[in-house]
């Protein structure tokens, strides 16, 4: 993999293995990120982070069907599709939780009457594939440019029995782990939009609901770092859509 | 959200690009698009690329006790997915007659042709076998889904490798991959679907058709097939009449793609199982650049534009120059008034015709016999050439016509048309024809 795609160094590379330590924990794997990859959705993109990997598809704004017309904002939907065999119970709670998130950011009263619709479909799962699905829509919808009130990312997190905190763990550490989080967090307030846990964890073991007002676990500041075009700052912006600016 | 309609504007400009041989994205009648394999990091889990169309493929395995009456076979299990992804048009949890045929003809292309040993994938007999299952999700759809699915399908299987067992007595062991390395499938032959799409009535040919051909298609040949030439399914839809000299030149040209589309597979397999060997980096990670991260990308299409410029030149000389256009109205009566070059109106005269022919029979009467004449003359012609293989072209008998004296334009076209009605359904039959010797 490319060091280059990271803009913080000191962020570790890491090998496309599941191999190999990471350091203190609070630190992500890779991630890459392609849009524009398929020619019949209005927008798509494709994430990475480590082997997780995530397949987004967005249509929209488009003609809804009259059952499931709004008459003041845009209908959102969200498919989640499984590698292996039928969509189950664990996709549709997953896709309730990326449509609640896209719904916050994403302005549907501009285009009311009308559907949007982000397909997501799991191409690798190698843990937080939550995060990973949620950074897809999120880029997909970009692609499709379809307006939105801010950007989003989405962050695992892993507690350990010891107590530690791990970020974006893998499958085996999230097997070990004593509790699982994930949170989406949005780029201009920086507030929490989503969170969903599982297992068992104290409010003081995880410094969660501060990240609220405005204080970033210090990995995420990658996902959400600050991005300029052409001198002029702007709004706190997924540093993967940083090149995407930049060019 | 339902499918755009194919304009017939469109479709006219596709059927006469592809009557004059021109498909267009570049290819020629017989060229496949680019096919890309890229494998994931879980063995059995490959994306195929054809063109823009796009397949994933992934295969899992389980063990299952077997059917009743095949104790001694393990069970193959394919399935097809169309998600909303690869097309607006495809809902999601529908069973649609495509999925359904595209599924079937999958089934009778890898199971029914025994390509894989199911007896291999037993464990204990009647008790316990390795069910294989392959899942394709289409991710994008641009035509020839069959071929692109196909392939996933076969590449997935070849790339698969399951747990492996060990059986002592009554106890059925089953190891990790860390405890032992895990097996292939045994694979006899790598069957792979070719495409052909027909065009009007089945006098054109086009290999792999992209979705917007399968839209203006009469039919379409199937032919699954592998590299040693055997057909292991071969199927014929929408409806048309194929001569035998015409399926067994498809099964020809089938031949000829099988055989680069498996060495194809082949080497992508080798590289992929050389890198794995070498602990090398692998996975679908690296199948994206870094400057990738939001490339848009535009493939070119090699078209000849050498002497395009010379060629618009020539036909800009050519033609006559635009006729001046009468700007100042001419004033029939008040209120009304007139822009043009002042011919009388000429609608509706197909049915004035007989009237006006009493009206001026004194006259025109001389012209009219003429024309008549004429016309006669070229119907016989026609029918006579019905059963000889001389046909005259419809250029030529308008041309006949034009040839009349022009003192009474507007009355000549009258009749003309007159003409061309009656000769109309025996002209029909005689084309056709001639376009079918023209495609052998």
């Amino acid at each position: 993999m490319d060091g280059a795609m990271l803009p913080d160094a000191k962020i570790r590379t890491e090998s496309g293995t599941e191999s190999g330590p990471r350091g203190p924990g609070c630190s992500l794997r890779h991630f890459a990120c392609e849009q524009n990859l398929l020619s019949r959705p209005d927008g798509s993109a494709s994430f990475l982070q480590g082997d997780t990997s995530v397949l987004a598809g967005v249509y929209g704004p488009a003609e809804v069907k009259v059952s499931k017309e709004i008459f003041n904002k845009a209908t959102l939907e969200v498919i989640l599709r499984p590698k292996i065999g039928l969509p189950g119970v664990a996709e549709k709670s997953r896709e309730r939780l990326i449509r609640n998130t896209c719904e916050a950011v994403v302005l549907g009263t501009l285009h009311p009457r009308t559907s949007i619709t982000v397909v997501l479909q799991v191409v690798s799962d190698a843990g937080s594939l939550l995060a990973c699905c949620l950074n897809a829509a999120c880029m997909a919808l970009v692609d499709a440019g379809v307006p939105m009130r801010a950007l989003f990312c989405g962050v695992t997190c892993a507690l350990n029995s010891d107590g530690t905190l791990v970020l974006d763990p893998t499958a085996k550490q999230e097997k070990e782990a004593r509790a699982i989080l994930t949170f989406a967090l949005d780029s201009v307030e920086r507030k929490l939009l989503m969170s969903t846990t599982k297992g068992l964890y104290s409010d003081a073991e995880v410094p969660v609901w501060r990240w609220g007002e405005g204080q970033i676990p210090p990995g995420c500041e990658v996902l959400l770092g600050p991005c300029k075009v052409e001198g002029e700052p702007l709004p706190y912006v997924p540093s993967v859509c940083k090149r995407h600016f930049q060019t | 959200m339902k499918e755009t309609p194919l304009s017939n504007c469109e479709r006219r400009f596709l059927l006469r690009a592809i009557e004059e041989k021109k498909r267009l994205d570049g290819r020629q009648t017989y060229d496949y698009r680019n096919i890309k394999i890229s494998f994931g990091t879980d063995y059995g889990c490959c994306i195929v690329e054809l063109g823009k169309t796009r397949v994933l493929g992934q295969v899992s395995c389980e063990l299952v006790s077997p059917k009743l009456n095949r104790a001694t076979e393990g069970i193959l299990f394919f399935n097809l997915e169309l998600s909303q992804m690869a097309a607006p048009a495809f809902e999601p949890g529908r069973q649609s007659d495509l999925l359904v045929k595209l599924n079937r003809l999958l089934e009778r292309c890898l199971r029914n042709s025994k390509c894989i040993d199911t007896e291999s994938l037993c464990v204990v007999a009647g008790e316990k076998v390795w069910q294989i299952r392959v899942d394709l999700h289409l991710l994008n759809h641009d035509g020839n889904i069959i071929d692109a699915a196909s392939i996933a399908a076969i590449v997935a299987l070849c790339h698969f490798r399951r747990p492996d067992v060990s059986v002592q007595g009554d106890e059925v062991t089953l190891y990790t991959p860390e405890e032992r390395d895990p097996v292939p499938l045994s694979i006899h032959h790598m069957p792979i679907c070719v495409s052909f799409a027909f065009f009007q009535q089945g006098t054109y040919l086009l290999v792999d058709p992209n979705e917007r051909e399968e839209r203006v298609m009469d039919g379409l040949l199937v032919i699954a097939m592998n590299k040693h030439r055997e057909i292991c399914t071969i199927q014929s839809s929408g409806g048309i009449m194929l001569l035998k000299d015409q399926v067994l030149r498809c099964s020809k040209i089938a031949g000829v793609k099988v055989l680069e589309i498996t060495e194809l597979i082949q080497k992508a397999l080798e590289n992929d199982q050389k890198v794995r060997k070498e602990g090398g980096k692998f996975g679908f990670a690296e199948s994206i650049a870094s400057q990738r991260i939001t490339a848009f990308k535009m493939e070119k299409a090699p078209i000849d534009t050498s002497d395009v410029e010379e060629k618009a030149e020539e036909i800009i000389a050519e033609a006559e120059p635009p006729s001046e256009v009468v700007s100042n109205p001419v004033l029939w009566t008040p209120g009304t008034a007139q822009i043009g070059e002042g011919i009388e109106n000429s609608w509706g005269d197909l049915e004035d015709s007989e009237k006006e022919e009493d009206d001026e029979d004194g006259t025109d009467e001389a012209i009219i016999l003429d024309s008549i004449k004429m016309d006669t003359g070229v119907e016989v012609s026609n029918i006579g050439s019905q059963d000889a293989p001389i046909v005259l072209s419809d250029s030529e008998e308008e041309e006949m016509i034009i040839l009349e004296p022009d003192k009474n334009p507007k009355k000549i076209r009258t009749q003309t048309i007159s003409a061309k009605q009656e000769k109309a359904p025996s002209k029909k039959p005689v084309k056709k024809r001639k376009k079918k010797r023209a495609a052998n």
